[in-house]
């Protein structure tokens, strides 16, 4: 069951980006700021949290999940540590995907090329 | 006095250049589609043992002049000027493709009107009597095109239906003041035309206005109609934009239907091989005319034809900057008779 | 060509394009991002196990599956994938680690410091400008209205 609502509303978040992406102009890089952003703004009026207690990773591993624990993390920041707390507790939170991304992303070019399409 | 100018727009060669030779090298996907007998090498790899795509396609376009030359029966010491361009920035894959072939070099830039504006050029070049031997080139490689224009190869994007596939191949033509022909005869130059599209996924919409202004002009200076070729052949509008070059000239009293159609149509299976829209880049017009079409004229199945390379002037900074994308078209009219 | 009207050509060549296949598009991002999904869950669930707290499965998770969407691109799979989900492979955070891997591959050849260092960032860079910046309002907004009362 845990998985089933994982993957509706994973599966979901990404149709939203799907139809965005065929009806308008936007590129990807768009889609994920807005969704950055949107799950940022939904999180910070309390309003991402219930999806994420229904969805679980269904709604942390898509991008806005990615907004919701920055504000997550920024909010619990700023009440713990006031303002610097608001300024360190977003990358606090996200702290390890972020550095997994660098440290990934490096060695990948290290050891692999990129290939052409066909 | 200008004398060999008839109409507008349009150049009369009053002694017509001719095809000493033409050469062409494809990328694998190129020598999978439906014009791979035409090409003279298809490479099996797209680096080609190089370390950079960049270098892989100068090294393309150099031995494609190289080997151009060679089948004129030619040394390079015998070339007046090389003509060639690409799509990269500062047209690096010319500049150091010329470094290689060291013969007198201008270096253009028509984006993937290249092919019909270097003939042009080099047409002018001989019938002025400045040259006797101009060598015409261009190139286009998709993996340097990708990362310029668009996005990293390992990048998990969808295309969109009216976006393009660049051309991995480049076309070498060697033109003489004497031989048998095929000769080019006709210089229809273009302006550009600029029809307010920004959408540089929808770039066949946005040449197609260009390709018709210099057919249209082309008709009205020189007097002939669609039914005096037996091709007319636009350089990369893809399906979209021939379709729009078929309606609208229909609109405008030219029946092109049967006797018009596009490289970028031609050059790629466009269902089979996911290429969209079909094929783009300045290699699409230099390896289709250099391959198809000049093997065709040598065959007798083509007396006339008319190409017309067609180019999109933009660059990513420009249209980030909220700009639409000029087009330009060029047409050279090449004919088995002098004219 | 001089007298084309702009406006009623961009309408006529909009009406040129093909439509995308909408339908085929949304069950493919459904699936593709919903699988994605349930990997996230299947690791978080395995990461609770070994007695993780919420904290560290959630960066345990995320870091697991930027491996795997960097592991992906590394050997040439995530654009296949991408091609086929669309936004479903995108919008997961494994299409974050896609956005940050391709570029730092696609410009190791303009050497380590401008290439592969500089552009890594050139996609995903704009997510967390965005993403930082409004979480800093936000926190400080969180501030001042709980201040406030």
């Amino acid at each position: 069951m845990e998985y089933l609502k994982a993957f509706v509303v994973g599966g979901l978040i990404c149709v939203v980006g799907q139809i965005i992406l065929d009806t308008t102009k936007l590129t990807p890089a768009h889609i994920l700021v807005i969704f950055v952003t949107a799950g940022v703004v939904l999180g910070g009026l309390g309003l991402y949290e219930p999806l994420v207690k229904f969805g679980g990773a269904g709604a942390t591993v898509p991008l806005p999940g990615f907004g919701y624990s920055l504000a997550k993390g920024a909010m619990e920041g700023a009440k713990s540590k006031g303002i610097i707390g608001a300024f360190t507790g977003g990358l606090e939170a996200t702290a390890g995907g972020v550095a997994a991304a660098i440290i990934f992303g490096y060695i990948m070019a290290l050891v692999a090329d990129p290939k052409t399409k066909n | 006095m200008a004398i060999k100018r008839i109409g507008t727009r349009t150049v009369k060669l009053e002694n017509p250049p001719s095809i000493l030779s033409t050469y062409t090298i494809v990328g694998p996907k190129e020598g999978e589609g439906p014009l791979r007998e035409y090409f003279d090498e298809i490479l099996e790899d797209d680096l080609w043992g190089q370390e950079s795509w960049e270098k892989s396609e100068s090294k393309i376009q150099e031995e494609t002049i190289k080997s151009a030359i060679a089948n004129a029966g030619l040394a390079t010491k015998d070339i007046d000027y090389l003509l060639s361009g690409d799509l990269l920035n500062q047209i690096i894959t010319s500049g150091y493709t010329a470094r290689q072939i060291s013969v007198p070099f201008f270096g253009l830039y028509g984006a993937c009107s290249t092919m019909s504006q270097s003939l042009s050029l080099g047409s002018m070049l001989i019938d002025g009597g400045f040259a006797d031997k101009v060598v015409c080139a261009t190139s286009s490689h998709f993996s340097t095109a990708e990362r310029q224009y668009r996005f990293p190869l390992e990048y998990g994007n969808q295309r969109s239906f009216s976006a393009q596939w660049t051309v991995t191949g480049a076309g070498a033509t060697v033109l003489s003041s004497s031989g048998n022909g095929p000769y080019i005869t006709y210089v229809t130059t273009g302006k550009i035309i600029d029809p307010g599209i920004k959408d540089v996924n929808n770039m066949g919409a946005a040449m197609a206005p260009a390709a018709m202004d210099t057919l249209i002009n082309h008709f009205k200076d020189t007097g002939f109609s669609p039914s005096d070729y037996d091709l007319i052949i636009t350089g990369d509008l893809g399906i979209v934009g021939k379709n729009i070059v078929l309606e609208l000239m229909a609109k405008e009293g030219y029946d092109l239907k049967g006797i018009y159609t596009d490289c970028g149509v031609e050059i790629f299976n466009n269902i089979e091989q996911d290429t969209h829209s079909g094929g783009s880049g300045c290699g699409c017009a230099a390896t289709v005319f250099n391959g198809y079409i000049y093997k065709e004229m040598l065959k007798g199945t083509l007396n006339r034809v008319l190409l017309m390379a067609t180019g999109a002037l933009h660059s990513p900074v420009i249209t980030q900057q909220g700009e639409s994308i000029p087009g330009i078209a060029h047409a050279v009219t090449i004919d088995v008779n002098k004219g | 060509m001089d007298n084309l009207n702009k406006k009623d050509y961009q309408k006529y060549a909009e009406r040129k394009i093909p439509k995308p296949t909408y339908f085929k598009n949304i069950i493919l991002a459904f699936i593709v991002g919903g699988l994605i999904c349930v990997v996230g869950q299947i690791i978080r669930n395995t990461l609770f196990k070994y007695g993780l707290d919420e904290k560290a499965v959630a960066a345990g998770t995320s870091i697991i599956l930027v491996f795997l969407g960097a592991f992906l691109t590394g050997i040439g799979v995530y654009d296949k994938i991408g091609k086929i989900g669309g936004a479903g492979a995108a919008v997961p955070i494994t299409g974050f680690a896609n956005s940050i891997v391709s570029p730092a591959m696609e410009f190791k050849r303009e050497g380590f410091i401008f290439g592969v260092a500089a552009k890594m960032f050139s996609i995903a860079g704009p997510v967390l400008v965005y993403g930082v910046g409004s979480s800093i309002i936000v926190g400080i907004l969180k501030l001042l209205l709980t201040k406030g009362r």
